[in-house]
């Protein structure tokens, strides 16, 4: 019987199996960040630990860090805390930190793939749960905990249960203005926030091969959002251009490089290979997504009305109840009714520089709604040198919009973008769990190009069929 | 950590499915560099009003829940962030076990607690049991009928046992590994050490495709 992308690389990074039925996993990159990794640095200190490969773990800051210009002076004591004493670990320790003011600093899932450091047929871990984001390149991606994250550190190895695989195929081709965005939210809508747990997800299908490493990384990303422990794309020729067509510092070169990519056309799941579960989903058919409610499998499409308790399948009426009054809504309101107050374009899931291509495409010559905040804001520094280069910032900023400098910003409000109580926003990241983005806040997950658009008209519009003036 | 072989507490229900760790413990407690603290702010945004008082429309909060350590809730709990902050606050806020049902969803068997979720109470010796949905909606019932009401959950018989007028027993699966672990209070670090010999036989022929920067 064939092998899964998976299956290879688990057998491939397996150490030993253990007594308890667990398997050793070992782990090629360790990727931390200010937030999960304290109490893993203490634990090890404590016990007076190493760090047993200290050149395979990187750091950055992104949670924290506010975006605007005068970003380097935390005024949160208990921010700048967390941020200093990353730095200091990672001194104590020997970890490489892209830190603040760094011209590599970014949000921890877009610096990886920017530097190198994901490459297929990898194991990669984070402290956090959008590492599912690293999949995209065909590696195997995960988020852990801090008590793990403290176990990568001492031990360079992770004892897992070997989930199941899930392959999931988006066969056709989709229509103008959805993407991949629209692809994984319409999923999460089919499977549930629970229906890929314990599960490795990998994505196929003709919609699929034909995304760019942004789109891919998109759709992995919100992976975790549908429980699964992580999601997988088999790496192709636009993995390949991806990795060589830029300088990555640390991906391989010259003669490792033509090894390396030998090794990486191995990878894909054999064709006779077989999944424990499988969906097919018609891309052709998949609408622009919007969220209505408190987490991301409650969508629909921007066409339908917000459904009420009797019928959001799945649900119970408590919960619906719960989530239409969190959010404001009544029960068979059109969703392009429904105006907004903020509009916030970044995150680990859209803040690429394709993303942001998308997002000025439909603003450029155009403004925001007055009543509406519009943040713009890259997922790395990188990202907004580039966006720079090619002329974005200007197309941002003659919209209206506040164009900021690298970090997560209002994707959760542990920074000062935050919504206030009962502000609407239209957002382009990946969860819209209760006080999320600022307490009292509602969310809703929608596309950069809905995003855009939504700023524009001042409510979610349909960006198939709507027509600026 | 702390051996677990047997508790028994207050139940307390927690009647809503899907809850993620961002609603267990919000964002702005993340930035401690502590492992301790988390106890009070536990269900944070829900558990109190603005001006800070205890929130008494809040399931937790009622008085026939004071001193409980077994939290009785739905479907997919524990989802969302990775964060561990969670599992500490839980912990701190003196929960010792939480039961969620497992769920048929479109023919497919859906955990009743998240992955990570799962994985960073083991750590932690918070015990989580999985039942069936039948189940859960019993407890419901049992728990709303008993002011009061105390159960055990007995980890070697792998038992939940509620002891209301009569006593109902519940049977639970766990893992061989993570029983074992608990059981034991086992330091997983300390453990995967004694293999420290294997890890590096493992490395010498294990290509991490890392290439060296110029800068
Ligand atoms: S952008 Fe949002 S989801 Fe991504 S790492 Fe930052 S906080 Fe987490």
């Amino acid at each position: 019987m064939g092998k899964t992308l998976f299956d290879k690389i688990w057998s491939a990074h397996t150490v030993r199996q253990l007594p308890d039925g667990a398997t050793l996993l070992y782990i090629d990159r360790h990727l931390v960040h200010e937030v999960t990794s304290p109490q893993a640095f203490e634990g090890m200190r404590m016990a007076g630990r190493q760090v047993r490969r200290p050149e395979l773990a990187f750091a950055t800051m992104d949670h924290n860090v506010p975006t605007t210009k005068d970003r380097l002076n935390i005024e949160d004591p208990i921010s700048r805390a967390q941020v200093e004493a990353l730095q200091a670990n990672c001194e104590a320790f020997g970890i490489r930190l892209y830190g603040l003011g760094d011209r590599r600093q970014g949000i921890v899932h877009v610096i990886g793939p920017e530097l190198g450091l994901t490459l297929p047929g990898l194991t990669i871990v984070c402290g956090d749960s959008h590492t599912s984001t690293h999949g995209a390149f065909g590696a195997l991606a995960f988020g852990i905990g801090t008590s793990e994250v403290e176990h990568v550190l001492a031990t360079q190895t992770l004892r897992q249960q070997k989930p199941g695989t899930y392959r999931i195929d988006f066969n056709g081709r989709l229509a103008p203005h959805v993407s991949a965005k629209d692809m994984v939210l319409k999923m999460i809508g089919l499977i549930g926030t629970a229906g890929g747990t314990g599960h490795v997800l990998e994505y196929g299908g003709d919609a699929v091969r034909t995304l760019s490493m942004e789109g891919r990384m998109s759709i992995c990303n919100m992976s975790i959002e549908a429980g699964a422990r992580a999601g997988m794309i088999a790496p192709d020729e636009t993995t390949f251009d991806y990795i060589t067509r830029t300088e990555r510092p640390y991906a391989p070169r010259g003669a490792e490089l033509e090894q390396a990519l030998a090794f990486w056309q191995t990878l894909p799941s054999d064709a006779d290979a077989v999944f424990d579960r499988t969906l097919t989903i018609d891309a052709a058919r998949i609408a622009p997504q919007v969220t209505w409610g408190t987490n991301p499998g409650m969508v629909i499409d921007i066409d339908q009305h917000v459904p009420g308790p009797d019928t959001a399948e799945g649900y119970s009426r408590t919960d619906v109840e719960n989530a239409l009054a969190y959010m404001g809504l009544t029960p068979g309101v059109r969703m392009t009714d429904v105006d907004v107050d903020v509009v916030f374009i970044g995150s680990c899931t859209n803040s690429r520089i394709e993303d942001l291509r998308l997002a000025a495409a439909v603003l450029d010559g155009r403004k925001k709604a007055d009543h509406v905040q519009l943040l713009v804001v890259p997922g790395s520094h990188a990202v907004r040198e580039q966006a720079e280069a090619e002329g974005l910032d200007h197309i941002f900023k003659a919209a209206g919009a506040e164009w900021r400098y690298a970090g997560c910003s209002m994707c959760l409000g542990m920074n000062p973008d935050q919504l206030r109580p009962r502000q609407r926003c239209a957002s382009t990241s990946n969860r819209n769990f209760e006080g999320r983005q600022g307490k009292g806040g509602r969310t809703h997950l929608v596309s950069p190009e809905m995003a855009a658009a939504a700023a524009v008209a001042g409510r979610f519009v349909d960006v198939r069929t709507w027509s600026p003036n | 950590m702390e051996p677990l072989t047997q508790h028994t507490g207050i139940v307390a229900t927690l009647d809503r499915a899907n809850v993620d760790t961002d609603a267990i413990i919000p964002k702005q407690f993340l930035k401690s560099i502590k492992r301790t603290g988390y106890g009070p702010q536990a269900f944070f945004d829900w558990r109190y009003r603005p001006d800070g008082t205890p929130d008494d429309g809040f399931e937790l909060n009622h008085p026939r829940f004071d001193g409980r350590s077994i939290l009785v809730t739905r479907n997919n709990f524990g989802c969302g962030s990775s964060r561990e902050h969670a599992v500490w606050a839980l912990a701190q806020d003196g929960y010792r076990a939480i039961i969620a049902p497992w769920k048929m969803l479109k023919g497919e068997r859906v955990p009743g607690f998240a992955d990570i979720f799962r994985t960073n109470a083991v750590k932690n010796g918070l015990l989580t049991i999985e039942l069936s949905e039948a189940e859960v909606d019993a407890i419901f019932k049992l728990v709303g009928a008993h002011q009061g009401l105390e159960a055990t959950a007995d980890l070697p018989s792998q038992k939940v046992t509620f002891h209301a007028r009569e006593p109902h027993v519940f049977e639970f699966e766990i893992d061989a590994g993570i029983k074992d672990k608990l059981l034991h209070g086992l330091d997983d670090i300390a453990q995967t050490l004694t293999f420290a010999a294997e890890i590096d036989r493992f490395e010498a022929d294990h290509e991490t495709w890392r290439g060296q920067p110029a800068d």
